[in-house]
């Protein structure tokens, strides 16, 4: 293999991986504050179309990913008021979210199918990655560094920050949080917030720099990726990093299947069904390390209702 | 003055059943605004989602054509439910009772009997059954959460398909198109109604519910599941096993998911196409809620559902909106319904400053 392929290869994996990652980022800080969201998906189709529709009205990518992240988090309040305020069963909200956001996304994104959305390319001047050994450090979208940045920012806010141990206290006992004086549903509802807005970004990802033009279902199932990563790394941030870059190796079989006959020995649609085995392999091995004992927090998808 | 939520010592059997209706008119007066606000027809697209369908005679039978794979789907997932095991991968288990049931079709393809229909049907349950049947095996023997594994499952269930109908399955008579042969006339559902469009398969419907109505209220099984998804601490007490449960539900639902998908195949596709897969398995989630996991209920959440379906359909040629935004309908009853739940848990009341809440 050369040098050119190797640098290729690279790429490709940290942009599959990104998206996967910010979702379960977001989704990591919600569920360390108690809180099963099974909406990621349909918050990433939201972010996607949002993003669609942005980049192609004003040409502005910045805007977009923002405006990805707001709509996202607005959409994962609906799911805070009915689970966090009317505390109803959060697995089916969860799943009525991503329903509602695939339809939304379906509708919204009609206009838009199949024009082609401007890429996001990397921030650095075109000269630093022109070199292919350059290219490793400087030839990626900016979203690719950002989620990077956000694993080291999650995992300082959650082990280093006061805030951080409050929320964690919260998912882990929010009895106890709420006797002390915490705000639990309040808190709550701010975790639910960042985790909608990270899968609006994650959701940015696919039009900007993955597969350039809207199509129903952008998102192919990577949001439900993202949540069977955080189990995966057991809550922690930088075994989502590995994770996810694991996946992002899973993912890219499928390109290079298309052009590369060494592959051939098995039909294209294997590789392409790959990841999802994988997650479904990876999930029976981290159960048999991890025997009895599980490392969810301790009020993971449990209502809390205060009393007195 | 203020508001207080109160937990009733029982929940209101009787706002368990009018919650869902009023979930559903609360959707359409919903509906009607927000798709106003989004610079659609909203009040025209509630009245051709939930109203056009019903008045006008010749849809009824698409009602019942849409209606039966939801039902027969969400009767399963309502038990499964009921146990606490979140089997969302319906449309996975869906998927792979009609590609094996189809792998007995090809094999028969040329042969004549009675027997061939009632084979297929079965090869499809047991192929829905076996596909969940793995979940339910990393469940009990690897605690992996079922909820991801039947989902990854069935991402993995449409590669298997596209690989079949591309590939090896592909009739050498459908001159490149991707799809199997026909199934034969012993292999196809038989119309019930000279006329129309209603096969086997909307009596069934009724059938499977039926009798899971009778199972779940009389039998210790019903009991069983029951207690398991309630009370999961009595039932060890009781001496019922938490992993059994888990099989049973993963099996009924996942046999009854791969039923619809073999009923679906021998009726209204008549074969198998890359198109085949039409997210009855996650809609029939939905239902399986809106019938608040009862068997009957299912049967009506399920017409209401498919009266959606086929009410977006002619909105979008009437009034030109988009068949996605059924979807949105969709996902707002369940929101509206799963909003609802705390009136049934929980009595809303008036304190006024000074009295000692009770």
């Amino acid at each position: 293999m050369s040098t050119e392929l190797i640098i290729a290869i690279i790429i490709t994996i940290a942009g599959a991986a990104t998206p996967i990652l910010l979702a379960a980022l977001g989704e990591l800080v919600v569920e360390k504050s108690g809180v099963l969201n099974l909406g990621v998906e349909g918050m990433m189709l939201i972010g996607a179309v949002i993003t669609v529709a942005v980049t192609l009205t004003t040409g502005n990518h910045l805007l977009a990913v923002v405006c990805a992240a707001l709509a996202a988090s607005l959409s994962s309040l609906i799911f805070g008021v009915l689970t966090l305020t009317l505390s109803a069963n959060q697995v089916a909200t969860g799943l009525a979210l991503t329903i509602l956001g695939t339809g939304f996304s379906a509708l919204f994104g009609q206009p838009y199918t199949g024009k082609d959305v401007p890429l996001l390319r990397s921030p650095f001047p075109p000269e630093l990655a022109t070199d292919p050994i350059w290219r490793v450090l400087f030839g990626y979208s900016p979203l690719v560094y950002f989620a990077l940045i956000m694993v080291v920012v999650v995992w300082w806010f959650l082990q280093k920050t006061r805030a951080g141990l409050i929320l964690r206290a919260v998912g882990e006992n929010d009895l106890s949080a709420h006797s002390i004086g915490y705000p639990v549903i309040g808190i709550r509802y701010l975790a639910v917030a960042f985790g909608g807005a990270m899968a609006g970004i994650a959701g940015s990802c696919f039009p900007l720099f993955l597969t350039p033009q809207w199509v129903e279902r952008l998102t192919t199932g990577r949001g439900w990726i993202a949540l069977a990563l955080v189990v995966f790394a057991a809550w922690r941030p930088f075994r989502l990093l590995a994770g996810a870059y694991f996946f992002g190796l899973m993912m890219i079989f499928e390109i290079y299947a298309k052009t590369n006959s060494a592959f051939r020995v098995l039909p294209s649609e294997f590789w392409a069904a790959l990841p999802y085995l994988a997650t479904v392999l990876v999930l029976v091995l981290i159960s048999l390390r991890r025997e009895g004992s599980t490392a969810a927090p301790a009020c993971l998808g449990k209502p809390f209702v205060a009393t007195g | 003055m203020q508001l207080r939520l109160e937990k009733r010592s029982q929940p209101s059997q009787l706002l368990r059943v009018v919650t869902p209706i009023a979930a559903v008119l609360l959707t359409m007066v919903l509906g009607a605004i927000v798709f106003t606000l989004l610079g659609y027809d909203g009040v025209g697209a509630v009245r051709e989602i939930f109203i056009s369908p019903l008045v006008n005679s010749y849809k009824w039978q698409d009602l019942a054509v849409k209606a039966a794979p939801l039902i027969i789907i969400a009767v399963g997932l309502a038990i499964s439910y009921r146990a606490n095991v979140w089997n969302i991968g319906a449309e996975g288990q869906y998927i792979i009772g009609a590609v094996v049931g189809t792998g007995v079709g090809l094999a028969t393809n040329s042969m004549t009997g009675w027997w061939i229909m009632p084979l297929m049907m079965l090869a499809g349950a047991a192929g829905g059954a076996a596909y969940a049947a793995v979940p339910a095996f990393l469940r009990v023997r690897f605690r992996v959460n079922e909820i991801l594994t039947t989902l990854m499952l069935t991402y993995v269930s449409v590669y298997v398909l596209n690989y079949l109908v591309f590939g090896p399955w592909k009739s050498p008579t459908s001159m490149g198109q991707p799809q199997t042969v026909m199934f034969s006339a012993d292999q196809s559902l038989p119309y019930i109604i000279p006329g129309t469009i209603v096969q086997l398969n909307a009596p069934i419907a009724i059938v499977v519910a039926l009798v899971a109505w009778l199972v779940f209220s009389r039998f210790v099984f019903g009991f069983q599941i029951r207690v398991v998804g309630a009370a999961p601490h009595a039932a060890r007490y009781g001496g019922f096993s938490a992993d059994r449960t888990v099989w049973l539900a993963l099996l009924i639902s996942g046999g009854l998911a791969g039923f619809a998908g073999v009923l679906e195949a021998m009726g209204p596709f008549g074969r198998l196409v890359p198109q085949f897969p039409t997210n009855y398995g996650f809609t029939a989630i939905i239902v399986a809620f809106l019938g608040r996991l009862h068997p009957i209920g299912v049967i009506l959440a399920g017409l209401i559902v498919a009266l959606s379906f086929v009410g977006g359909e002619m909105a979008q040629i009437s009034i030109k909106l988009p068949f996605a935004a059924v979807g949105i309908f969709q996902a707002m009853m369940l929101f509206l319904l799963l909003a609802s739940d705390l009136l049934v848990r929980y009595r809303l009341r008036v304190v006024r400053p000074g009295e000692v809440p009770a």
